[in-house]
């Protein structure tokens, strides 16, 4: 694969290349002017098709041809992925590449946007979650999420955990009750921080410590899998790292898809990466492979800090 | 550099400008907020001045002898047609043992408010140990004479322009100075209902009426208010219909209150032939007026959830209507409350719709139900203003501190509510 010189700032000569590289390397200036590239007609020549490998051993979630439209505007273009039980898969791209758009249809959060329209299957263990007998709450249930910015209920620290089980009837009595709340707070790393205090509001905690208690609170349901939208992207990085940590404990029992901005924070937490690009998948592959041998060049350009 | 120069001198150059703008902007809203203050200030102080008389009332100390022959001339106590007035009258005879004339000792009788055989009546029926005994009685005088103590009428006139004549000035002196005439507080004016003689006016009527209708009134709008709210906020499909449905109900808050007032007349009285100055037709058609009011506060209330916390709990696995009852509702609820309070007060003052299905008789009895005949308290006020005798003038001006008094602590605690039941999401 042929890198162009990263050292050539000549703008009169810039060599022949399928993607539109930047004149200059000043990456301030390069932003502000650069149009993300569209795919080649040489690229679309591979058929669309994403490299690497989609399928997993064990998949859990199967996404078989996914569109999204909100509206005319084609967000997520004929993806499809295979997500692993008990796998941390990390899906990466530019900002406004449909990653988060991707995550949201994995639990449906995407019926409660008007213009959204979602084609194609995702079977969730062998069963099409957007089938007309698919009750959303159920599968809520299973696929649990954890948002970019924290937002714990105005309720007590207890009551927002419990709230989980107490609308699926997950608990029999108090004890059992307090018995979820206790595990999945500890689970979460704030039960030391917060045993005396539960019945203080969940809004009384910092960000890191809010963000533990939606973690929590999702596992609390003890669903399948996880879905993390940018969980660390409002934190600092004390609790950035506390929360990474976190992920490596919970991927024992859950699936976790997280989508980052971070490749640092991908290639730390996650199995596999998926990456992204303008709505369609371009590359999935284990981590070390896609950041130490990446097969599609925009891969390549996205990783070594050339677009996005 | 050079740049930076000429910034700073074009800044300094233009300083001065903006601050006389400034300044001259402050001014004109320091003015209008002095001018609004200032005729709230004249309003409050000529209501007060011409009200604060009608809380005291001029009242007349006779010994009244409870004669067994006159109370009770078969042995029994008869409180339904023995002569009360008559052993009034008698009392002010001893006062005055020199008047005599038919034509003077009228003039005597009318020194004392009719409400005074009733007193005794009540005093008679209550102690019945009392009969034969002679006791000290505190009768209200007569609104005349208490205009004159008052001083809203000049002793000073012709005897021809004044409604008390010089006889009854003089003898009204003479109590005065015997000390068997005193200012006290008119409890009358809380107590009893309306009346056509000023004395014995009270506004226990009005005020029981409105209560009876704010009550119907809040039972019926919150919750369909509410529940209509959350309706068309959460659950109501988007489409034109939905649309038409939100500009009428804006349009509705809007609608003159006298137009409910007709449909009142028209649905409720004619055809439902509901029983007419009822609190019930009141506050049904209060309702029809307080409800578009909640209904678009309560939309309000609800749009300013924010979604980040409607996303958590779907993402939990909630369902629509979990969501809006655990999370949405709570958090809306002081916005809704505050909303609720402020329909109910603009409907407390509300005398136009009421007008039309028939509130505004002239009912001295207090109402003990929803169905009982009554009065509000904005139409009693309307009726007194219309009273022809003078001591009216100050009750309605009482009145109307009263009304006003109810609507600040009304108003007053939508404030606190809403200051108690703010959160930071």
């Amino acid at each position: 694969m042929t890198m162009t010189a990263m050292t050539d700032t000549s703008t009169d000569n810039p060599p022949p290349s399928p993607v539109p590289v930047p004149d200059n390397h000043d990456s301030a200036t390069a932003q502000d002017d650069f149009v993300l590239p569209e795919f080649t007609e040489q690229q679309t020549e591979l058929g669309d098709k994403t490299v690497g490998t989609i399928t997993c051993d064990n998949p859990f979630m199967v996404a078989e041809d996914v569109n999204v439209y909100y509206g005319d505007n084609h967000a997520i273009q004929h993806v499809s992925l295979e997500i692993a039980k008990k796998e941390v898969i990390a899906l990466i791209g530019p900002s406004g590449c449909g990653k988060s758009t991707f995550l949201r249809c994995l639990n449906r959060m995407n019926d409660t946007i008007e213009s959204a329209r979602v084609t194609g299957t995702i079977k969730l263990d062998g069963k099409d979650i957007y089938r007309k007998e698919q009750d959303p709450v159920a599968l809520r249930a299973l696929v649990g999420m954890v948002f970019q910015k924290p937002n714990p209920f105005p309720k007590s620290i207890y009551d927002n955990v419990a709230y989980g089980p107490r609308i699926h009837g997950l608990a029999g009595d108090r004890a059992e009750l307090d018995q979820i709340v206790h595990t999945s707070l500890e689970r979460a790393g704030l039960l030391k921080e917060v045993k005396d205090r539960l019945d203080e509001p969940g809004t009384s905690l910092s960000g890191g410590q809010q963000q533990r208690l939606c973690i929590a609170r999702t596992i609390a349901v003890n669903p399948e899998i996880i879905l993390m939208d940018e969980p660390c992207s409002a934190l600092d990085p004390i609790a950035t790292a506390r929360i990474e940590d976190l992920m490596d404990e919970l991927c024992e029992d859950y699936a976790i898809v997280i989508v980052t901005h971070s490749m640092q924070q991908a290639a730390r937490v996650s199995k596999r990466v998926a990456y992204f690009h303008l709505g369609l998948l371009v590359e999935v592959d284990n981590t070390d492979k896609i950041f130490t041998n990446p097969q599609h060049k925009l891969t390549e350009d996205y990783i070594t800090g050339r677009i996005g | 550099m050079n740049s930076n120069l000429t910034t700073r001198e074009k800044v300094a150059a233009g300083l001065a400008r903006r601050r006389r703008k400034e300044y001259l902007f402050r001014l004109t809203g320091i003015l209008a907020t002095a001018v609004g203050v200032l005729f709230l200030g004249v309003f409050f102080a000529t209501l007060v001045a011409k009200g604060s008389s009608a809380f005291k009332q001029t009242f007349v100390q006779l010994d009244v002898d409870l004669t067994a022959d006159v109370l009770a001339p078969d042995g029994v106590l008869d409180l339904e047609y023995a002569d009360f007035d008559g052993l009034v009258r008698n009392g002010l005879k001893a006062q005055f043992p020199d008047v005599s004339g038919r034509g003077d000792r009228r003039q005597l009788y009318r020194l004392v408010s009719m409400g005074a055989s009733y007193q005794v009546r009540d005093l008679v029926a209550g102690n019945p140990e009392l009969l034969g005994t002679s006791q000290r009685l505190w009768v209200p005088a007569s609104s005349n004479v208490d205009m004159l103590i008052k001083g809203n009428i000049d002793a000073g006139l012709d005897e021809a322009l004044r409604p008390l004549s010089d006889k009854q000035v003089a003898w009204i002196t003479e109590l005065q100075d015997s000390g068997r005439l005193e200012t006290r507080f008119n409890a009358a004016l809380f107590t009893n209902g309306d009346s056509r003689e000023p004395e014995l006016a009270g506004i226990r009527g009005a005020v029981m009426g409105s209560l009876y209708m704010l009550l119907v009134t809040i039972a019926l709008s919150f919750p369909i208010g509410v529940a209509a709210a959350i309706y068309l906020e959460e659950f109501a499909p988007k489409s034109r219909l939905s649309d038409l449905i939100e500009v009428n109900i804006n349009n509705l808050a809007a609608v003159p209150s006298i137009v409910f007032g007709l449909l009142g007349l028209a649905v409720f009285i004619n055809w439902m032939a509901l029983p007419r100055s009822a609190p019930l037709v009141g506050g049904l058609v209060l309702t029809l007026l307080t409800l578009p009011v909640i209904i678009i506060a309560s939309r309000a209330a609800i749009k300013a959830v924010p979604p980040s916390i409607r996303e958590a709990a779907l993402g939990l696995g909630a369902s629509e209507t979990q969501v809006v009852f655990h999370h949405v509702l709570p958090l809306a609820m002081p916005g809704m409350l505050t909303g609720a309070i402020i329909g109910m007060s603009r409907a407390l003052g509300e005398s136009a719709p009421l007008l039309m299905i028939g509130m505004v008789a002239f009912i001295v009895d207090v109402p003990g139900g929803f169905t009982d005949p009554a009065t509000a308290l904005p139409v009693q006020i309307y009726l007194w203003a219309d009273s022809p005798e003078r001591a009216f003038a100050e009750r309605t001006s009482a009145a109307i501190i009263v009304l006003l008094g109810f609507l600040l602590i009304m108003n007053l605690s939508a404030v606190i509510l809403r200051k108690r039941m703010e959160r930071k999401w």
